[in-house]
């Protein structure tokens, strides 16, 4: 199953703002909601985002039931070097996916 | 003497007002028609726009998958009969629904995509809104992005195509709308807060942010129907289907943009 959606500039100058976007398959069910019987339907979210550069935390994010299906995080940064991003989403039942983009920084 | 004459003027309007609403419903000039994305705002575009935040590709790249995954008993998968969908499979959607020899009625993407399985690969139908069943359609739908719309130009439909239309025209439901009060006759005014569209599908099966899913047309229109409070017809069932069929026949022309995100 595919679970992520990555874009991150393939390219980019020393020094530019890039823009890094990101999206995980997910149904973030809020633990607010009943089935025809009346049973909580359990709670199932993602609670973590982080984004590595070359190892270092660059961007960090806790999620809440508030929160749509399918999240969409994206945020900027200053590419330095030329590297790899890799991103990491935890979460309830053991939830985990990781994905990884490089990019040249020129 | 003037009591009299009110009466009659009140009789003459009376009959007036019965003439003007039981005229048929003026249907949509082909020049004035449009897409459901020329209502939505600007943010809900741009995810649509962008394939990396329209989340309906999701669905789409696990379709990839599941067209080259063997299935059934005989061991096949899409891919080995069909080769590239890049190649096979663009325009396909356009077409949709289309008639099928064997059932003598038309059947949509989604009946057909199971036909295959079901004939051919002899694997079990895939269920109707299951993930599977619309990554497939949505991964061959997609093929058929930015192609116009040429569904039901067959003769054989021309009996479903009417069926459909007149579903479209029946006034239904507790609330006694037919679909074309809405999408024909008010389709540049709003419902609450939401804007009327005038019900092209062009882009299904679509991500819909109220669904915060992928769903099929038919999902929409059972939606739709119970809105009006009348009973919903089952998934796949042939009513739904030539109302599918009318409503793409109506849409002739106009662009495919699947995977498509609605509010």
């Amino acid at each position: 199953m595919v679970s992520a959606l990555i874009n991150v500039p393939k390219k980019a100058k020393r020094g530019e703002i890039i823009e890094i976007k990101t999206l995980m398959s997910h149904i973030m069910e809020t633990g607010y909601r009943h089935t025809a019987t009346g049973a909580i339907v359990p709670r199932d979210i993602i609670t973590g985002f982080t984004c590595r550069y070359n190892g270092a935390e660059i961007f960090r994010a806790d999620l809440f039931p508030a929160i749509a299906a399918n999240p969409f995080i994206t945020f900027f940064t200053v590419a330095t070097e030329s590297g790899k991003f890799d991103f990491e989403w935890i979460g309830d039942n053991g939830f985990s996916e990781t994905a990884s983009a490089s990019i040249i920084v020129e | 003497m003037n009591f009299v004459r009110t009466i009659i003027i009140a009789a003459l309007l009376t009959a007036a007002d019965i003439v003007v609403s039981s005229l048929p419903a003026t249907e949509i000039p082909p020049e004035q028609r449009r897409s459901g994305y020329s209502f939505m705002g600007p943010d809900t575009k741009a995810m649509q726009d962008d394939d990396t935040a329209n989340p309906g590709m999701l669905w789409a790249l696990d379709g990839e998958n599941l067209w080259k995954s063997k299935t059934g008993a005989t061991g096949k998968a899409c891919a080995d009969c069909h080769d590239d969908a890049r190649a096979s499979m663009k325009g396909v959607a356009t077409r949709y629904p289309a008639f099928d020899k064997a059932l003598g009625r038309p059947v949509n993407l989604e009946q057909r995509i199971n036909l295959c399985r079901t004939r051919n690969q002899q694997a079990t139908p895939l269920a109707y809104e299951s993930r599977e069943l619309l990554a497939l359609t949505a991964f061959v739908a997609e093929q058929s992005r930015g192609l116009p719309i040429s569904a039901g130009t067959d003769p054989q439909l021309e009996p479903f195509i009417a069926r459909g239309r007149e579903l479209f025209m029946q006034r239904q439901g507790q609330l006694n709308l037919a679909c074309t009060n809405c999408h024909d006759d008010n389709w540049n005014k709003h419902l609450a807060g939401s804007a009327i569209t005038q019900g092209h599908p062009t882009g299904y099966p679509i991500y819909r942010l109220e669904w915060q899913s992928l769903g099929s047309l038919q999902r929409r229109l059972r939606g739709c129907i119970t809105g009006i409070r009348a009973q919903a017809f089952d998934f796949g069932a042939p009513e739904l289907v030539e109302l599918e069929l009318y409503l793409m026949s109506r849409a002739n022309g106009m662009r495919i943009e699947t995977p498509a995100v609605r509010p």
